[in-house]
C-alpha cells in the first residue's frame, strides 16, 4: 500500500505512515548531514585557516602607493637655481583596468622596439668602423665617400616602430579614450600611444598620459569618475630646466626608472615608478637629489581604483640640492659666444654644425662653464615624449651628445705644447735647435706639409709655437719616435688619453696612439675577423702593418689617430698652468661640476671634495719656454691668435693660447682653441672647438675671447683671427 | 501548557477549548515566520554594507528595493496563509499552463540580462518566470500526484511527473538558467520520493541523471558536441580545478573563499573589503553568503545557517502535519526547493559545490526570488493553519 492512502484528510496528525516517516527522516538526515558538512567547512575556512585568507584579502585590496619625494634643485655656484621641481596634477591610466588585449599589444610593440634598437646600434658600429678605416687614408675614392654617406644615412635615425592601433576587441578602451581625448585635449591615438609606451617601460605601473591637464579638466574628471574607469589623477613632480638648452647634456634629464635600471647598482633600493636621473648630473648625483619615497597604503577595489581610507602613511623626504661649480652668468655668456662663433663661421661659408667649450678653474678643477652645440631642451623629457619627438632628438645632429666630454676629436696644433714639453724634457730637442724649413718635409717617401703648404724658415721652439709650424713639430715627432713613447707618456701624464674622472656618467677616455695601441688594435682586428668571419673589421687602415714613424709625426701635431675631447685638453693645459705658477711643481686637477650638497633650506650637508688626480713635476726652464711660446702666439704680432686678442689687457691678464686646426677626411677643418689666462685670484683655462669651423684663429679663438672677457669683466669683442696655420 | 490549579478537576472541557483558542491566536507558524523574517533582516543588514559602493551616490539602492520586495512578499505570504491551499489543487491545469506560458513569454520577449533571457522587464519590476515557476511547478506536480494517488507506484505516474517537470526545466535551461532547471528536477524527484515511489524507480532515476550528467559534461564535449553552453560547462566543472582558470569561473569561487575565510570568527564588519569593493562578483545576489561570511564571520554565517535549519525543519514538520496528501506534497516540494538552493548556494560560496546560478532563498537580492520563496512560505503557513484548525496539537509527539 502506498503512503498516501493512510493519509486521509481527516487522519489525525502524528499518525503518518511509517514509510513517509522513514522518507521524511531520510530528508531530515540528509539536511543534517549537509549542514554538518557546511559548518565544518566554514570552521575550516574561517577559524582554522582564517589568517591565511586575511593575508590574501590584504594582497587583493591593499596597494602601497609611493608618494613621490620632491627632487632636489640644482643650483649654480652662487646658489641661483638652474633646475627646479614643481608638482602638477597629472592624469594617469591604470593598465590593470584595461582589457588583456591592450597589454598584448604592448608586448608586441616592445618586441619590435627591441629589434629596431639592435639595428640602430649595429648601423652606428658600421659607420664608426668605416670612418676608422678611412681616417688613416690620405686619399679617398668616390665610391668610399658614397658608401660613407650611405652608412651615415642609415645610422642617422632609429627605425620608427609604429605603435599598433588598439585591437578591435578593446572597444571599451577605444570609447574610453575617445571620451577622454577632448577633456585633456589630446588625440585618442596619442593617448593610446602613451599608454602603450608607458606599459612597455614599466609594466603594471600607472601611466601618466598628461602631466598638466589644467584645473577644468581635473574637476570634470573627478566629478565623473565612473564614466572614466581606470583613469585617475595623481600629483606628479615636473622637472623644470629654467634655462632650456643651456648645459643640457651636462645637466641631463629625469625619467621614470624602468625595469632594467632597477636592477643596476645606481638605482638599488629605488621604488618602482620613481623619477630618477637618466643622464648627466641628474644621473650622477641622483642619490642625493631623488630623496626618499614616502609610502601610502591605499585600499583599492577590484578594478584597482583607490578607495578613500585612512590607512597609515609614511611621508616622503625631499631630496637635497646640488650646488654646482658652474657660474650661471659665464655659462650663459659662453653658450651665447659659441652660438655667435658658429653663426659667424656659417656666414663665412663653413658648415660649422657643432661645437663645444669648457671653462675651468685650473687649480681646483672646478668647471665654470661647459657646453655643447647643438643642444636640446631637457624640458621635453619632463613630459611625455612621443616616439617621433624622441627620434627627432636623436636625429637632431646628435644634440644629446655632450661634445665637451664625449667628443672624439683630433686636436690639431693645440697639442703642440705637450709635444714640445715632452721632447724638451726627454732631451729629444734643445730649445735653440732649429727645424722644419720649407713647406714640407719628406720622411719615408711621404710628404708632411704645413697648412696651405706655407714655406716657413727653420726656427727654434718659441717661434715654432708662436707661429705654429707644422714642419718643426713633424721633425720633433720624427726624432721622438726613436726615443720610444715620450710624447705619448707626457700626454697621458697631463691628462690627454686618460679619463678625467669628471663627475658625469660618461666620458671619452681618449686615444693616444703608440706601439702597444697599434698592436692591440691589430689583435682586436684579427679576433673580430675570426669571430664575424669577414675579410676586414675596418678597425685599422692597414691591418697588420707595423708602427711607423708617420704615426708619431702625425700625433706630434695633434693629428692622425690621436682622439680626445675639450675637457681632457683643458685638464692638460691646467696641469701645465699649475706647474708654471709653481716653478714646475704642479698637479693635474680633478675636473668636476659638483661643489656641495645642500638641504632644502640651503644649509650645507656635504662638501664634495675632488683632490688633484696626481702631481706633475716639470722642468721649470723648459716649461717657461713652452709658455713663452704660446703667450707670444696670443700676444705678439705674428702669433697665431694675436690679432684675436687685439686690445686685450695682456699685462693684467696675460693670455697663453694656442690655436688648432684639425683635419678630417672629406670635411671642413675643425677649429680649436686652448688658452690659459693668468690671474692671481681667478685664473681660467678655456677650451673651445667648432666642428667644420675652419682655422683655429678664425672661429674657436674669438669664442674663447668672449668667454674670457665675460670672466674678467673686460669689454666683449668678437675678433675673427686671420692666421691660416694649423 | 499548565492549566490554572483551581480549574484542574474540570480540565476536560478546557482540553477542547484551548487548542481552538490557540489556533486562533496562532494564525501562522511562529517559528517558520521567525525564520523567514530573520533571514529577511539578515539579508537587509548584509546588503546594506555589501552594496554601498555598487552604485556610487546611491548606497541604499539595493537595501531599499530588497526591503520593498520583502514587505510585498510577506504581505503575499500572509494573504496566502488565509487562503485554503487545497483549492489550488483544482486549478492545477491552469497553474501548469501559466508556468509554461510565462517561461515561453520570457523566451519570446525576454530582455537579455547578463547574457541570459530570464526576465521580462515591466516598468517597476522585472519578472523572472523561472523563479515563480518553482512554486507553480510544486503546485501542479503535487496536484498531478494527488490525482494519481491510487497508482503512485505505477511507472506511468513517475514518467508523467518527470515529463511534466522536464518540459519547463528544459525551457529554462535554454534561457539559459541551468540553476532553476536543476531546482525543477530536484522538486520532481523529491515529490516522487515523498509520495512513496518505489526505491527501484528512484534508483533508476538517479542512475539516469548520473548518466546524463556524465554525457553532457564529459562525453559530449569530448566528442565536440556541447549540450550545455560553454559557460555552464565551465561553471559546473571549475570547482574541480579552481586554479586552472583563476581568471574566470574559478576566480569567483576563489575570491568568495578568501572573503569568507578573511571573516574569521567574528567578521570584519565595517572594514570588510572583499565583498564591499567588488572583489567577489555578484556578492549581493548569488554570492551573498560570501558577504555574510566576511562581514559577520563564523558567528554570522552560523546564525544564517541556523535560520535555514529552522526553516527547513519547520517545512519538514509542516509536511508531516498536513491534513492531506496535497499539503504533504506541497511541503515536500518546498523543502526540496529550499534545501537544494541553500546547500548548493552555500556550498558554492565555501568552495565545495560547483557554480550554478541558484539564489540563496530570502538572502539574495532580487524581487522574483524573494517573493517566490515567501509565496512558498505562505503555502506552508496555509498548510499549517489548516492542519492546526482541524487537530488538537497535544496529540502530536512533534510539538515544536
Amino acid at each position: 500500500m502506498s503512503t498516501i492512502e493512510r493519509l486521509q484528510p481527516s487522519e489525525p496528525r502524528g499518525q503518518i505512515s511509517p514509510q513517509l516517516g522513514l522518507r521524511v527522516a531520510i530528508l531530515g538526515g540528509f539536511a543534517l548531514a549537509m549542514f554538518a558538512i557546511i559548518f565544518f567547512r566554514l570552521w575550516y575556512l574561517q577559524v582554522l585557516t582564517g589568517e591565511q585568507y586575511v593575508h590574501q584579502a590584504k594582497v587583493n585590496d591593499q596597494r602601497v602607493l609611493a608618494i613621490p619625494a620632491p627632487r632636489g634643485e640644482i643650483l649654480d655656484r652662487s646658489g641661483q637655481p638652474i633646475v627646479t621641481s614643481s608638482t602638477k596634477d597629472a592624469v594617469q591610466v591604470i593598465p590593470g583596468a584595461l582589457p588583456v588585449a591592450v597589454s598584448k599589444q604592448a608586448a608586441e610593440y616592445q618586441q619590435e622596439l627591441g629589434k629596431a634598437q639592435a639595428e640602430y646600434i649595429e648601423a652606428h658600429e658600421r659607420v664608426k668602423a668605416f670612418e676608422r678605416q678611412l681616417s688613416g687614408r690620405h686619399t679617398i675614392t668616390h665610391a668610399q665617400r658614397l658608401r660613407l654617406h650611405q652608412l651615415r644615412r642609415l645610422a642617422a635615425h632609429i627605425r620608427l616602430v609604429p605603435i599598433p592601433p588598439l585591437p578591435a576587441s578593446a572597444s571599451s578602451t577605444r570609447h574610453l579614450f575617445d571620451r577622454l581625448a577632448p577633456v585633456i585635449k589630446l588625440s585618442p591615438r596619442l593617448i593610446d600611444e602613451r599608454v602603450i609606451t608607458g606599459i612597455t617601460k614599466l609594466p603594471y605601473a600607472p601611466v601618466t598620459i598628461k602631466e598638466d591637464a589644467g584645473r577644468g579638466a581635473l574637476t570634470y574628471l573627478s566629478e565623473r569618475r565612473n564614466e572614466f574607469p581606470g583613469v585617475r589623477q595623481e600629483p606628479v613632480a615636473i622637472r623644470t630646466y629654467k634655462y632650456g638648452e643651456m648645459a643640457a647634456q651636462v645637466l641631463g634629464h629625469v625619467g621614470q626608472v624602468n625595469e632594467p635600471e632597477l636592477k643596476t647598482q645606481a638605482f638599488r633600493g629605488v621604488g618602482q615608478g620613481t623619477v630618477v636621473g637618466q643622464q648627466g648630473l641628474e644621473y650622477y648625483y641622483d642619490r642625493y637629489l631623488r630623496g626618499t619615497l614616502g609610502a601610502q597604503n591605499v585600499q583599492v577595489n577590484a578594478a584597482g581604483e583607490p578607495i578613500p581610507t585612512a590607512l597609515p602613511k609614511t611621508e616622503a623626504i625631499a631630496g637635497h640640492s646640488l650646488r654646482l661649480t658652474l657660474d650661471l652668468g659665464l655659462e650663459q655668456e659662453s653658450e651665447r659666444a659659441l652660438r655667435q662663433g658658429i653663426s659667424a663661421a656659417q656666414a663665412a661659408g663653413k658648415p660649422a654644425d657643432a661645437g663645444a667649450f669648457v671653462a675651468m678653474e685650473p687649480r681646483s678643477g672646478q668647471i665654470l662653464a661647459i657646453g655643447s652645440y647643438p643642444s636640446f631642451n631637457p624640458n621635453v623629457f619632463a613630459k611625455q615624449l612621443t616616439e617621433q619627438q624622441y627620434s627627432a632628438l636623436i636625429a637632431g645632429a646628435g644634440s644629446l651628445t655632450d661634445r665637451a666630454v664625449d667628443g672624439e676629436y683630433p686636436t690639431g696644433s693645440t697639442f703642440k705644447p705637450i709635444t714640445a714639453m715632452a721632447a724638451l724634457e726627454a732631451g729629444v730637442i734643445t730649445p735653440n735647435e732649429v727645424f722644419g724649413p720649407g713647406p714640407c718635409i719628406m720622411v719615408g717617401g711621404e710628404n708632411f706639409c704645413n697648412a696651405g703648404h706655407a714655406a716657413l724658415p727653420a726656427m727654434a721652439l718659441v717661434e715654432a709655437l708662436k707661429v705654429s709650424s707644422d714642419t718643426y713639430f713633424f721633425e720633433v715627432g720624427e726624432r721622438a719616435n726613436s726615443h720610444g713613447n715620450v710624447i705619448q707618456n707626457k700626454a697621458r701624464e697631463l691628462g690627454v688619453g686618460t679619463p678625467s674622472e669628471i663627475d658625469l656618467p660618461e666620458e671619452f677616455a681618449g686615444v693616444v696612439p703608440d706601439r702597444q695601441w697599434l698592436a692591440r688594435r691589430n689583435r682586436e682586428e684579427a679576433q673580430c675577423k675570426r669571430e664575424k668571419h669577414v675579410s676586414t673589421c675596418q678597425l685599422l687602415a692597414e691591418p697588420g702593418a707595423p708602427w711607423t714613424v708617420g704615426y708619431n709625426m702625425q700625433m706630434a701635431v695633434g693629428q692622425g689617430d690621436l682622439l680626445t675631447d675639450p675637457l681632457q685638453m683643458a685638464v692638460a693645459y691646467s696641469a701645465l698652468a699649475n706647474a708654471y705658477t709653481h716653478e714646475g711643481h704642479g698637479w693635474v686637477p680633478h675636473p668636476h661640476l659638483g661643489m656641495q650638497i645642500d638641504d632644502t633650506s640651503g644649509a650645507l650637508v656635504q662638501d664634495l671634495s675632488f683632490p688633484p688626480l696626481r702631481r706633475v713635476n716639470l722642468n721649470y726652464g723648459d716649461l717657461s719656454l713652452v709658455m713663452e711660446g704660446i703667450h707670444k702666439a696670443a700676444s705678439e704680432s705674428g702669433g697665431t691668435s694675436a690679432d684675436v686678442w687685439a686690445g686685450w689687457n695682456q699685462v693684467a691678464h696675460p693670455v697663453f693660447g694656442k690655436t688648432g686646426t684639425a683635419q678630417h677626411e672629406g670635411k671642413e677643418d675643425q677649429s680649436w682653441y686652448m688658452c690659459y689666462i693668468e690671474d692671481h685670484s681667478r685664473p681660467i683655462v678655456i677650451a673651445t672647438t667648432v666642428e667644420q669651423g675652419g682655422f683655429g684663429a678664425e672661429t674657436a679663438a674669438p669664442i674663447a675671447r668672449l668667454i674670457a672677457a665675460k670672466w674678467f669683466g673686460q669689454a666683449e669683442k668678437y675678433v675673427s683671427g686671420s692666421s691660416k696655420t694649423a | 501548557m499548565t492549566p490554572p490549579p483551581a480549574a484542574s478537576p474540570i480540565a476536560a472541557p478546557a482540553e477542547v477549548a484551548v487548542p481552538r483558542a490557540r489556533a486562533l491566536r496562532m494564525p501562522l507558524d511562529p517559528l517558520l515566520t521567525l525564520a523567514a523574517i530573520g533571514l529577511g533582516v539578515c539579508s537587509l543588514v548584509t546588503l546594506r554594507a555589501a552594496t554601498q559602493h555598487l552604485i556610487p551616490g546611491q548606497p541604499r539602492y539595493y537595501v531599499d528595493r530588497q526591503g520593498v520586495y520583502l514587505l510585498v512578499g510577506l504581505a503575499l505570504m500572509l494573504a496566502l496563509s488565509r487562503f485554503d491551499y487545497a483549492r489550488l489543487r483544482h486549478m492545477a491545469y491552469g497553474i501548469y499552463a501559466a508556468l509554461l506560458l510565462s517561461i515561453l513569454a520570457v523566451l519570446a520577449l525576454g530582455h537579455a540580462a547578463n547574457g541570459a533571457q530570464r526576465a521580462i522587464n515591466f516598468p517597476l519590476f522585472s519578472f523572472q518566470a523561472s523563479e515563480i515557476g518553482k512554486v507553480l511547478l510544486i503546485l501542479s506536480l503535487s496536484a498531478l500526484l494527488v490525482a494519481r494517488a491510487r497508482q503512485l507506484r505505477a511507472p506511468g505516474t513517475t514518467v508523467r511527473v518527470i515529463a511534466a517537470a522536464a518540459l519547463p526545466a528544459l525551457l529554462v535551461i535554454v534561457q539559459p538558467d541551468l540553476g532553476s532547471g536543476m531546482v525543477y528536477m530536484v522538486i520532481a524527484f523529491t515529490l516522487l520520493f515523498v509520495a512513496g515511489t518505489s526505491w527501484r524507480q528512484l534508483t533508476a532515476i538517479v542512475a539516469l541523471v548520473l548518466a546524463a550528467a556524465t554525457f553532457a559534461l564529459v562525453l559530449a564535449p569530448a566528442a565536440g558536441v556541447h549540450v550545455l553552453k560553454p559557460f555552464q560547462e565551465e561553471r559546473l566543472t571549475a570547482f574541480l580545478h579552481p586554479s586552472s582558470n583563476p581568471e574566470k569561473q574559478g576566480y569567483q569561487q576563489e575570491e568568495s573563499k578568501v572573503a569568507i575565510g578573511a571573516g574569521q570568527k567574528t567578521g570584519r564588519g565595517e572594514s570588510s573589503t572583499q565583498t564591499k569593493l567588488n572583489f567577489v562578483p555578484e556578492d549581493h545576489t548569488d554570492f551573498i553568503f560570501a558577504a555574510v561570511g566576511e562581514q559577520y564571520g563564523f558567528v554570522g554565517a552560523a546564525l544564517v545557517l541556523s535560520l535555514y535549519a529552522l526553516l527547513i525543519w519547520r517545512t519538514l514538520r509542516i509536511l508531516t502535519m498536513s491534513k492531506d496528501l496535497f499539503g504533504t506534497l506541497v511541503a515536500g516540494g518546498v523543502v526540496a526547493m529550499l534545501m537544494f538552493q541553500v546547500f548548493v548556494n552555500v556550498g558554492m560560496a565555501v568552495g565545495i559545490m560547483p557554480i550554478t546560478g541558484v539564489t540563496l532563498p530570502l538572502m539574495s537580492y532580487g524581487g522574483s526570488s524573494v517573493i517566490t520563496t515567501l509565496l512558498a512560505v505562505g503555502l506552508l503557513q496555509s498548510i499549517y493553519v489548516r492542519a492546526g484548525a482541524s487537530q488538537a496539537p497535544r496529540n502530536s509527539i512533534f510539538r515544536y
